[in-house]
């Protein structure tokens, strides 16, 4: 891999890279090149959102297309959360325009049904009282997926059930499927949020360092279950990592956030090999720019 | 009053405890979950107001409840002074305040990235709303078991607003307080314990819906 940034390097990076060639990337991207088409999902103009009083999220032009994964790198306190918080729908914005789906922010609330094709997973997320596999149910219960009036109707639960099963094997939980998800590591914790989503079939999923806590081989599953889906159906992920190998194995393109402002967002191979702004280069380089 | 008068007094008490744990629930969980998740600055007004409540003296619930029911109050037309409605009615809003608190409480410590993630994954704002809710609950069964060993062990509100009247009014509290009145200190005693464990058996039904409802 070309520029390589040494000092982002770490072991968990380096393992995963050694990894990579095991990795249904090239898959994914060809998936994705099939999967998009020129609909944006998201436009944004000018948005603005205030988190605090020394810190203000401020995009000035962002398109994202259906199908593709951008990936947000950016040093802690970057605004990428922010970023995702907002492109969720569920936060409102200061400032600007945005469209999610065709929805224009200043015509109000983003409907249930719009809301209901976006998934998005936190930096930490939380586990709901019960067992992993009613976490990873619960998604699909809220959109109706096997309710009617609040009754489980017999035909759909039975679908819910095939859909959570076929999840949860797919991420190697079901051993632990009846364990309670208060009693989970950090880690386990993190693929029950992914499951949690990827059962729901979303359009659009975010993910908010979805690997951090992780190992190298869950890192590669992670990555590979991703990847498989989009080759399967059209699905925009915006991706917040830390991890530059990973924002090269995975994205379509890279967005750089410093201070809550898009510094540059590239295709992928020119983010890293030719990037158009010296902060971004030197931010790939590993250098400190903050 | 010998044993046989105790079987409809612990029939009362329980009907009206029960009663008025239902009602504050009805009231005081909506409430306290729109205050716990409530980003409103003044709601700290409320919520002291809510705290202040818990510390309301039972006899002046009983005094105001009585002037409302009287013949002459404004709600003197229900005809519920004396009866064990207006029981309910004094049991209910000095249980208000407990629910609302501890629900408030309960609600307001469950992490408040909660409901932004649950509304991720595809939750309406009254489904996650149920949902913070569903974790806070180990708080709400707090919240139902103080409000029953409030009503079950409330004597001046209901004595006030009751009347004591055999065979119709009289609940185990008041029944004590008669009974001491009148010297029969063992037959007070035994009433006392029969309370004690008519509380232990409602709290340990909580404790166990709590038990199968958190596992």
């Amino acid at each position: 891999m070309k520029n390589s940034p040494a000092s982002e390097v770490t072991s968990k990076d380096a393992a995963t890279n050694h990894a990579e060639a095991r990795l249904p990337a090239a898959a994914g991207r060809a998936g994705t090149d099939l999967a998009r088409s020129e609909a944006a999902v998201y436009r944004l103009r000018n948005v603005e959102r205030k988190r605090s009083d020394d810190f203000r999220l401020d995009v000035d032009d962002l398109t994202i297309d259906r199908g593709e994964v951008l990936c947000l790198v950016g040093p802690t306190g970057a605004g990428k959360t922010t970023l995702l918080s907002v492109l969720s729908g569920l936060v409102p914005i200061d400032g600007g325009r945005l469209w999610i789906a065709g929805h224009a922010s200043h015509e109000g609330p983003l409907p249930l049904a719009k809301q209901r094709t976006i998934a998005a997973v936190t930096q930490r997320p939380l586990p709901l009282l019960g067992t992993v596999r009613r976490n990873v149910e619960c998604g699909l219960r809220w959109r109706g997926d096997g309710e009617r009036d609040g009754e489980c109707d017999e035909r759909n639960g039975a679908r819910i059930e095939e859909l959570v099963d076929d999840v949860l094997a797919r991420f190697r939980l079901r051993d632990i499927a009846k364990r309670s998800a208060k009693r989970l590591s950090g880690g386990q914790l993190q693929l029950v949020a992914l499951a949690r989503a990827l059962v729901l079939r979303p359009d659009v999923l975010l993910l908010d360092e979805p690997t951090a806590a992780l190992d190298p081989a869950r890192v590669a599953l992670v990555e590979s279950l991703l990847a498989d889906e989009r080759s399967r159906r059209p699905m925009t992920v915006v991706w917040a990592t830390h991890h530059l190998f990973q924002a090269r194995r995975v994205a379509d393109r890279v967005m750089l956030l410093l201070d809550g402002r898009n510094v540059e967002t590239q295709a992928t191979e020119s983010f890293f090999e030719t990037p158009s702004e010296a902060r971004t280069a030197a931010f790939v380089r590993g250098e400190m720019i903050y | 009053m010998d044993i046989a008068d105790l079987w409809p007094i612990v029939g009362l008490s329980l009907q009206v405890a029960l009663c008025a744990v239902l009602l504050s629930v009805l009231v005081a969980v909506p409430l306290g979950t729109w205050l716990g998740l409530s980003t409103w600055r003044q709601s700290t007004w409320v919520r002291a107001i809510v705290y202040t409540g818990m510390a309301l003296p039972p006899v002046v619930v009983g005094l105001a409840i009585y002037l409302l029911l009287s013949a002459n109050g404004p709600l003197g037309p229900l005809g519920w002074l004396f009866t064990p409605k207006a029981m309910i009615l004094a049991q209910t809003i000095l249980g208000i305040p407990f629910v609302t608190g501890i629900t408030m409480t309960a609600v307001a410590a469950v992490p408040e990235d909660l409901q932004f993630q649950v509304r991720a994954l595809g939750a309406s704002p009254i489904q996650a709303r149920f949902a913070v809710l569903r974790e806070a609950r180990g708080g709400l069964f707090l919240a139902v078991a103080t409000a029953l060993g409030r009503s079950m062990s409330e004597v001046g509100a209901v004595w006030m607003v009751g009347g004591n009247i055999e065979g119709h009014t009289r609940v185990l509290t008041t029944a004590v307080v008669l009974e001491t009145g009148k010297g029969n200190f063992a037959f007070a005693l035994v009433l006392g314990g029969v309370l004690l464990i008519a509380a232990w058996v409602l709290n340990l039904a909580v404790l166990r819906w709590q038990d199968r409802a958190i596992s």
